[in-house]
């Protein structure tokens, strides 16, 4: 029964990284660039459903909606501003200033909300489903988180799958120039992804902080470079791939948590995607290119 | 009626003039061919006309309206489609889906439209996709509209390029070296699905080519680049024997 709950908790937490490596692997594919201000955008998402529900006293559901709305034009900002002018310039240069973005939207927050942890009120509330005479709990926020999942994951296939958008995307993450020259707005496409990305990370934010309910500057830092080691483990530029190296992620933390060691628990998750890549270096879903010689 | 006006058109990279002083008239409706030596600047020509290239000097007109300064897309919107010397399709994409990509800029639905799935949503994917297929049946590509586009065979490969092209709603199609690596036969084949794509979709063509059989078989006017420069324009077989065209393409 515990192997039960434990298993829960690490498809919950999975399910937090795969919403959060959605976003890495998405804007990795469509713009090529690894943008590591992404973990911030998930703490700036938790603060504004924080701060709505607590200091204006809006209902949960309209602060999450808020707060993806936020975060959404957020990713466009940062996208404009930090990242379009340096369309042309090499993928270091990117790096370098997504890395200057995360430390400015960290210190920003830092400014404005304090340096004290918040107690973040879970947005779904404290109910739990007790199974087998209440020897199986399942709190609320992990079935919200999980199906949230699900559904984002099913929506997004189909988004880019399915309609016009997501071609143009697919087209885009091909072949930029060719794109353009068949109609696609590139920058349109591109500040779509950063639109999108960003719009999960306020969702995985709030479910992230329904469950570990600290709130600090710093928060969003972490996971978000375990959500993109799952968007590598599952093969960066995959969805299915940042879906499954997410889940996979959350259940190694869960399991080497309770059966190994909690000090060694992040270097246990680090540990197996170093073997991961040693023996698929392309991730679990990631489409092996061979080079033409 | 003029559908492309090229007037004085000029381009340097760093003290390189690539192309110089070029004047073009293409008729609505006309098939006409750009050719010339290796590296006379046809290409260049081309990637200019799109939008690829911001030209240093001159003027480019599609039906009357000014394409300097507008950005590819742009341009496509206002009808102008090409191919490439070096095939670009969306290799990861089904046969289906590159030539979708081309009907990206003619079908609108919103977003919130798409999230519902509801109304024109629906019948605009649909409608997009059907009008995809018919193109894939000119080209006699339906069979493989599932197939990835990177595992068809080469001449098909060039025929989806243009089956992309065409989707995309052009008034001026520009064709880059269609013939390239292609064997008599296939050329042969390529040549009359030209002709067919400019009755069919009343289409204006410009192509590039270097296969002097295609050139003469369907082309009505050239017009011949040599180190950027206009060296001779006219029906093929005027421009074909005259003696500085043959010593551009020969040498003395």
């Amino acid at each position: 029964m515990t192997f039960l709950s434990h298993l829960i908790n690490g498809v919950s937490l999975g399910s937090v990284y795969a919403i959060i490596a959605l976003g890495y692997t998405m804007v990795y594919g469509i713009a090529k660039m690894l943008n590591f201000a992404h973990g911030d955008v998930i703490m700036v998402g938790a603060y504004i459903s924080f701060c709505t529900t607590s200091y204006l006293g809006l209902s949960p559901f309209v602060s999450v909606l808020f707060s993806i709305f936020v975060c959404t034009v957020l990713g466009i900002v940062i996208e404009r501003l930090a990242y379009k002018p340096l369309r042309q310039a090499p993928s270091l240069a990117v790096l370098i200033t997504a890395i200057g973005v995360s430390y400015f939207l960290q210190n920003a927050a830092l400014l404005i909300w304090g340096s004290s942890p918040k107690t973040f009120t879970s947005v779904v509330g404290n109910w739990s489903v007790r199974l087998f005479d209440g020897q199986l709990v399942i709190s609320g926020v992990a079935i919200v988180t999980i199906l949230a999942c699900i559904i984002i994951m099913l929506c997004l296939t189909l988004f880019i799958n399915r309609t016009k958008m997501g071609t143009a995307m697919r087209a885009v993450s091909e072949d930029k120039a060719a794109a353009g020259l068949m109609g696609i707005n590139v920058n349109t496409t591109i500040s779509m992804t950063f639109a999108i990305g960003s719009g999960l990370a306020a969702i995985a934010g709030i479910l992230m902080c329904s469950a570990y309910p600290t709130l600090m500057p710093t928060t969003g830092s972490m996971p978000g470079i375990k959500a993109f080691t799952a968007a590598v483990f599952g093969g960066i530029g995959s969805i299915p791939g940042a879906m499954l190296g997410g889940i996979l992620l959350g259940l190694i933390e869960i399991f080497s948590k309770a059966y190994i060691s909690t000090q060694l628990s992040d270097a246990i998750v680090f540990a197996v995607l170093i073997v991961v890549l040693i023996v698929k270096p392309d991730g679990l879903l990631g489409k092996h290119v061979s080079e033409k010689v | 009626m003029t559908t492309l006006e090229v007037t004085k058109l000029g381009i340097s990279f760093g003290g390189l003039r690539a192309v110089d002083e070029l004047s073009m008239k293409i008729e609505k409706g006309s098939l006409v061919g750009l050719i010339g030596p290796n590296g006379a600047g046809k290409t260049t020509v081309f990637n200019m006309l799109t939008g690829v290239y911001r030209p240093t000097d001159g003027g480019i007109r599609l039906e009357g309206e000014n394409l300097i300064g507008k950005k590819p897309f742009e341009i496509n919107h206002m009808g102008v489609a090409r191919t490439f010397q070096n095939i670009r399709l969306f290799p990861k994409q089904s046969v289906l889906d590159n030539v979708m990509v081309g009907f990206n800029n003619q079908i609108t639905y919103s977003l919130a439209e798409s999230i519902l799935h509801v109304g024109s949503y629906r019948k605009k994917e649909r409608e997009m996709r059907e009008r995809s297929l018919e193109i894939l049946r000119v080209f006699h590509l339906e069979d493989s509209a599932q197939t990835l586009s990177s595992n068809l065979p080469y001449g098909k490969q060039r025929k989806l390029e243009i089956a992309r092209a065409l989707a995309t709603n052009p008034k001026l199609l520009l064709l880059d070296e269609p013939a390239a690596g292609m064997n008599p036969n296939e050329t042969g084949e390529l040549m009359d699905t030209i002709r067919l794509v400019r009755k069919k979709y009343n289409v204006t063509i410009l192509l590039i080519e270097h296969d002097m059989k295609l050139v003469q078989g369907i082309c009505e006017y050239l017009y011949v680049l040599n180190f950027g420069r206009l060296l001779a324009e006219g029906a093929p077989e005027k421009v074909l024997n005259d003696p500085a065209v043959v010593k551009a393409y020969l040498g003395d």
